[in-house]
């Protein structure tokens, strides 16, 4: 394989991880607030959907990814509503609303199906662009590719610089605690889970105007089941959820690659690989298997290797609170 | 009171009833075709010829099946999202007996050990989850999408792999089996007697088990309350395990019905997403075994009359899970209303 092919491969999966992002930044911020958005495959279609009609209907770009990020709040709210509220399950209303929508944006989206639309264009930074591999890789995008570089950053330094921030993950990690000292633990659930929302209604729209540009039934390929499984594997942690939507699009685009060149592994097996590995990482990281496994080192390395790997879910995550 | 509060959650239930139907109302009238043709064409594609009658038989054993066997594991706090996994790795191991014995022994012998390997591979599958959830501490919904995956992987593997068709291999599945090992219906329909008699034992069953044996009690504690019942001394890890490979086990043999019973081979989506239909069910009946059979009856009727929209209206045949997950939706949101009230009255 020569640089040229290897570069191609990495842009693939770059645009095929841009959706992802959306979807799994927005994730991790419902998340940590302690609430499962388990809606997510749902919600995307949904949103694709009604993202794309909207554009084609208007003519306008702006407004199709508003009403995307409109349809997946207002889906949220649902969620939030009977989770927060009503203190339902989070996974029953979650899982229910996945189903509903993905046969809703079927439903209704028929008249839709497979015409052309507007597309977000691409948009070369000059200059940048020509760097040798880190240009064509980085720099040679469309805007919406250079805004989820922008959404991963901004999170970070919104989750661990920011006084908002560190609110935000105590409602997910000791809500009773954060109550205490004055914040108003339901509204701000309520917040983020909308915020998330919007941002997983966002991929949608990504995936209907950009990346797989149209639309058509069960359009997004089951991406908003992988978005869940992203966020464990990166610990809900911005950058390392991000980090693990990339690495779905190295094994995508590599496993479409693989097809013609490599007969000997299967291609089902780079499409599995993300699960086996979420699987693995779930089980090296919350069982007591893996203080095993690091007993032999010396207690200061060993104390560094487990900060690093092992990743813990938000205390109350799919807890109720109940405030008053 | 008792008679009040349960009049009251009554009152609930007619009115989220009541919403779900506005809401379908409101969706249909939005694709510009008038309900209650939609209601007419839906039952003239269910009942309307013996052939679409069977099929919703023959949609109905599987969802029985899943539906059963999820009790288990609702009973025991769990929510088995794996069951279309444990689906596909039952049809997996079906499949592979078939075409190891295919003509070694007599035919209805064969299926037979299939419909035991189906069983026995689905168990697998679903204690795979279990012991992902009680020893590596993966909560029980990762554990089972993942595993949901592999299985789809395995299962797309095979068909495009060592089980291909000689010449093609194709989205369309594995080779047709041999006619002598379709399971037998009645007359010319799709319906089999068997699955149908399976699927009614896999009810009783569990009524039975659920309700009046020592096993369904100590689950029931398990899943009301984890923590008490593991110092009660009650053995939580045993009971959970088991839930999980007795819903696997159903869920596996239901994956063996689809492929003696109706597809006769091995394809891609050979669950046909009724794992999670079953779900859907199993939450709407609010984890009462009984009620299972009408609305699993109801839920195949709308999944085969809605193969008639497109001919008879040209909408969309996933309608039938816009209602199916309607109705569930606002029955949840109902229940959290009734829950709610009656805890203000009584605080």
């Amino acid at each position: 394989m020569d640089s040229a092919q290897l570069i191609g491969i990495l842009a693939t999966a770059i645009a095929t991880a841009t959706p992802l992002v959306f979807a799994c930044i927005g994730e991790t911020i419902t998340e940590r607030a302690g609430v499962i958005n388990l809606s997510a495959e749902g919600t995307i279609l949904l949103s694709a959907m009604v993202g794309f009609a909207v554009a084609k209907t208007t003519n306008s770009l702006l407004l199709g990814f508003a009403s995307a990020a409109v349809v997946g709040a207002l889906i949220a709210l649902v969620v939030a509503y009977a989770a927060i509220s009503l203190q339902q399950s989070q996974i029953a209303i979650g899982f229910v609303l996945a189903l509903l929508c993905g046969d809703l944006s079927s439903f209704l989206g028929n008249p839709v199906v497979r015409i052309p639309g507007p597309t977000v264009p691409s948009f070369k930074i000059p200059v940048l662009q020509d760097i040798p591999i880190v240009g064509p890789l980085l720099f040679q995008s469309d805007w919406l590719v250079y805004i989820s570089y922008a959404l991963i950053i901004a999170t970070w330094v919104y989750f661990y610089r920011t006084r908002s921030g560190l609110l935000l993950r105590a409602i997910g990690e000791q809500p009773a605690a954060a109550f205490a000292r004055g914040t108003n633990v339901v509204l701000m659930r309520y917040l983020y889970t909308l915020v998330g929302g919007a941002l997983m209604g966002i991929a949608g729209a990504a995936f209907s105007l950009d990346f797989k540009a149209g639309w058509s039934h069960r359009h997004t390929a089951g991406y908003g089941w992988i978005a869940l499984a992203i966020v464990i594997f990166g610990g809900w942690n911005p950058i390392r959820v991000a980090l693990g939507a990339y690495l779905f699009g190295i094994l995508q685009s590599f496993a479409s690659v693989a097809q013609s060149t490599i007969q000997a592994v299967p291609t089902q097996v780079f499409t599995v690989a993300p699960f086996v590995l979420m699987i693995l990482v779930l089980v090296l990281t919350s069982s007591d298997w893996l203080d095993r496994l690091l007993s032999p080192l010396p207690a200061s390395l060993r104390r560094t290797a487990l900060q690093t790997i092992r990743v813990t879910p938000p205390a109350a995550l799919g807890r109720t609170f109940e405030q008053d | 009171m008792k008679s009040n509060l349960l009049s009251r959650s009554n009152y609930y239930q007619v009115g989220s009833f009541v919403v779900s139907l506005l809401f379908i109302a409101i969706v249909i009238a939005l694709s510009g075709v008038s309900p209650f043709q939609v209601v007419a064409s839906l039952w003239d594609g269910a009942f309307g010829t013996a052939d679409q009658f069977a099929r919703v038989l023959s949609t109905l054993a599987p969802l029985l099946l899943c539906a059963s066997g999820l009790v288990f594991t609702f009973t025991a706090g769990l929510y088995n999202l794996g069951i279309e996994g444990q689906i596909a790795v039952g049809a997996i191991a079906t499949t592979a007996l078939l075409r190891l014995l295919e003509g070694a022994i007599p035919a209805p012998l064969v299926i037979a050990l299939a419909l035991v390997a189906g069983t026995i591979g689905g168990a697998i599958w679903g204690l795979f989850a279990g012991v992902l959830n009680v020893y590596g501490k993966v909560n029980e919904i990762f554990a089972g999408l993942g595993l949901n995956f592999v299985a789809q992987g395995l299962t797309l593997y095979l068909i495009f792999g060592p089980w291909k068709r000689p010449g093609v291999a194709s989205m369309s599945g594995t080779e047709l089996l041999n006619e002598s090992l379709w399971l037998s219906t009645f007359g010319n329909t799709e319906a089999s007697p068997i699955s149908l008699i399976l699927a009614a034992l896999a009810v009783v069953v569990t009524v039975v088990v659920i309700r009046g044996t020592h096993f369904g009690l100590k689950l029931r504690a398990v899943g009301q309350n984890l923590r008490a019942s593991y110092v009660l001394g009650i053995p939580a890890v045993r009971q959970l395990l088991s839930s999980f490979a007795i819903c696997g086990a159903f869920a596996g043999i239901a994956g063996a019905l689809q492929v003696v019973g109706v597809f006769h081979r091995l394809i891609p989506n050979i669950s046909s997403n009724l794992g999670f239909l079953a779900l859907l069910v199993v939450m709407l009946v609010g984890f009462n075994a009984l009620f299972i059979v009408p609305v699993a009856f109801f839920f195949s009727a709308l999944n085969i009359g809605s193969l008639q929209l497109p001919l008879a209206l040209q909408l969309e045949s996933s309608l039938a899970g816009v209602i199916q997950g309607t109705l569930v939706l606002f029955a949840v949101l109902g229940r959290g209303f009734s829950e709610r009230k009656n805890g203000l009255k009584n605080s």
